[in-house]
């Protein structure tokens, strides 16, 4: 058994599955037609893709992580996240509990290695 | 007899877009990345390839998970981009070249590489992107491209081996094109990084290092790590380094590393750019 590598989601055939309609509603953000219906009437959009109860609440809160463990992939959250205007480095901050200033120090510290 | 005259490698980060539209090349945070592009610049006036062969990862514009290849290859006159959903330029469409590209497809399931073909297929910032600045500016394109794609995304992903393996097959096939053609490839994506989990932000100098130095000569050995390994030590988006892996496989005489680029941080990524050279076997014997 591979040991699980600490604070990382594989995007497998489980998360896949556990996460189509959500990823499936962010393909959909491709489009700008889309993403304006989405901020007009975020529910009904929401249902249109038939997502899960959890995974409405995850979008509802606008945790990642939270949509991570619904099944999103990042590369389609990112998606979403550009909605709100956020971008990796914003939902990187968010995933870690830092600020914006402070996850982009940590990323120049690695520089410093 | 075509030709394979080298290789560039480089990181396709989104951001890179708008810092192009936005004429950011010389501001602190972008100027080290950029001038990693001055060599490329140099050598391609020196080379003057007529097709580039593309190895990258799609991100949910062209393909969506419900239906996701392992190895696709365009097969079209021409490739758009379209809007990916968080702003960046659209490209403007780049040239293909179909006959080489069935070339390569015929040449490739021959060899028992099964790949989906695709004879209309919208190209990311992944292609868009390593496009713009290898040939920045408004000219027309002066290289044709044959785009291959390569699933980073769903697991489980090919391994490090089977993506060298599949790039030494797209070697042989343009080598055995009788057209004479300068052929480039191009590897895109990478290096270190991951943008999603409590580990966001992650970069691995070391193992980046590691791996930049093993791909010119001894690429086998980097087949020692599984696509978890990859993960573990490059990031859960790190894994776009299979799209390098393949390019390096591509070259199938003798390489050196002619320049290299390498800075931390690009957005949330190590960026790295590479310039191959490849010299067939048979002149350096020769010589």
């Amino acid at each position: 058994m591979q040991q699980d590598i600490p604070g990382t989601t594989i995007f497998d055939g489980d998360q896949a599955q556990k996460g189509l309609a959500l990823n499936r509603m962010c393909f959909s953000f491709n489009s700008a037609e889309n993403r304006a219906a989405f901020v007009k009437d975020e529910d009904a959009y929401c249902r249109r893709y038939g997502l899960s109860e959890e995974q409405r609440a995850a979008v509802k809160s606008r945790s990642v992580l939270k949509m991570i463990e619904a099944g999103g992939n990042v590369y389609y959250l990112a998606k979403l996240a550009g909605i709100f205007g956020l971008n990796v480095q914003d939902i990187g901050a968010q995933q870690t509990g830092m600020t914006v200033e402070a996850f982009k120090s940590k990323l120049q510290e690695a520089a410093r290695v | 007899m075509a030709r394979i005259v080298g290789g560039v490698a480089t990181t396709h980060v989104p951001s890179i877009g708008k810092a192009i539209a936005e004429k950011k090349q010389n501001d602190p945070y972008w100027k080290p990345f950029f001038k990693g592009f001055d060599y490329v610049h140099y050598w391609l006036a020196r080379t003057k390839p007529d097709v580039a062969v593309v190895f990258y990862n799609d991100h949910g514009l062209n393909f969506f998970l419900d239906k996701l290849p392992t190895f696709a290859v365009g097969a079209a006159a021409e490739y758009r981009s379209e809007d990916e959903g968080w702003g960046i330029p659209v490209s403007r469409p780049i040239p293909g070249d179909a006959a080489l590209s069935w070339h390569l497809i015929n040449a490739m399931v021959a060899d028992e590489f099964d790949v989906t073909m695709c004879q209309d297929m919208l190209i990311d910032h992944a292609v868009t992107i390593p496009m713009a600045l290898i040939w920045p500016g408004t000219a027309p394109w002066p290289v044709r491209i044959v785009p291959i794609e390569i699933n980073t995304v769903q697991h489980p992903l090919p391994s490090l081996a089977r993506c060298l393996k599949l790039g030494r097959s797209v070697g042989r096939a343009i080598e055995s094109y009788p057209q004479d053609l300068r052929v480039m490839v191009v590897g895109t994506g990478g290096l270190s990084h991951q943008l999603d989990g409590t580990r966001a932000g992650f970069i691995n100098k070391e193992f980046d290092e590691l791996c930049l130095d093993k791909i010119v000569s001894k690429p086998e050995e980097l087949t020692r790590y599984s696509i978890h390994d990859l993960v573990e030590e490059s990031g859960s988006q790190g894994v776009e380094f299979l799209n390098w892996m393949a390019m390096r496989g591509a070259m199938t005489g003798q390489v050196t590393e002619l320049n290299r680029n390498y800075h931390i941080p690009i957005s949330n990524t190590a960026a790295a750019t590479v310039v191959y050279d490849n010299q067939p076997q048979i002149a350096l014997k020769a010589a």
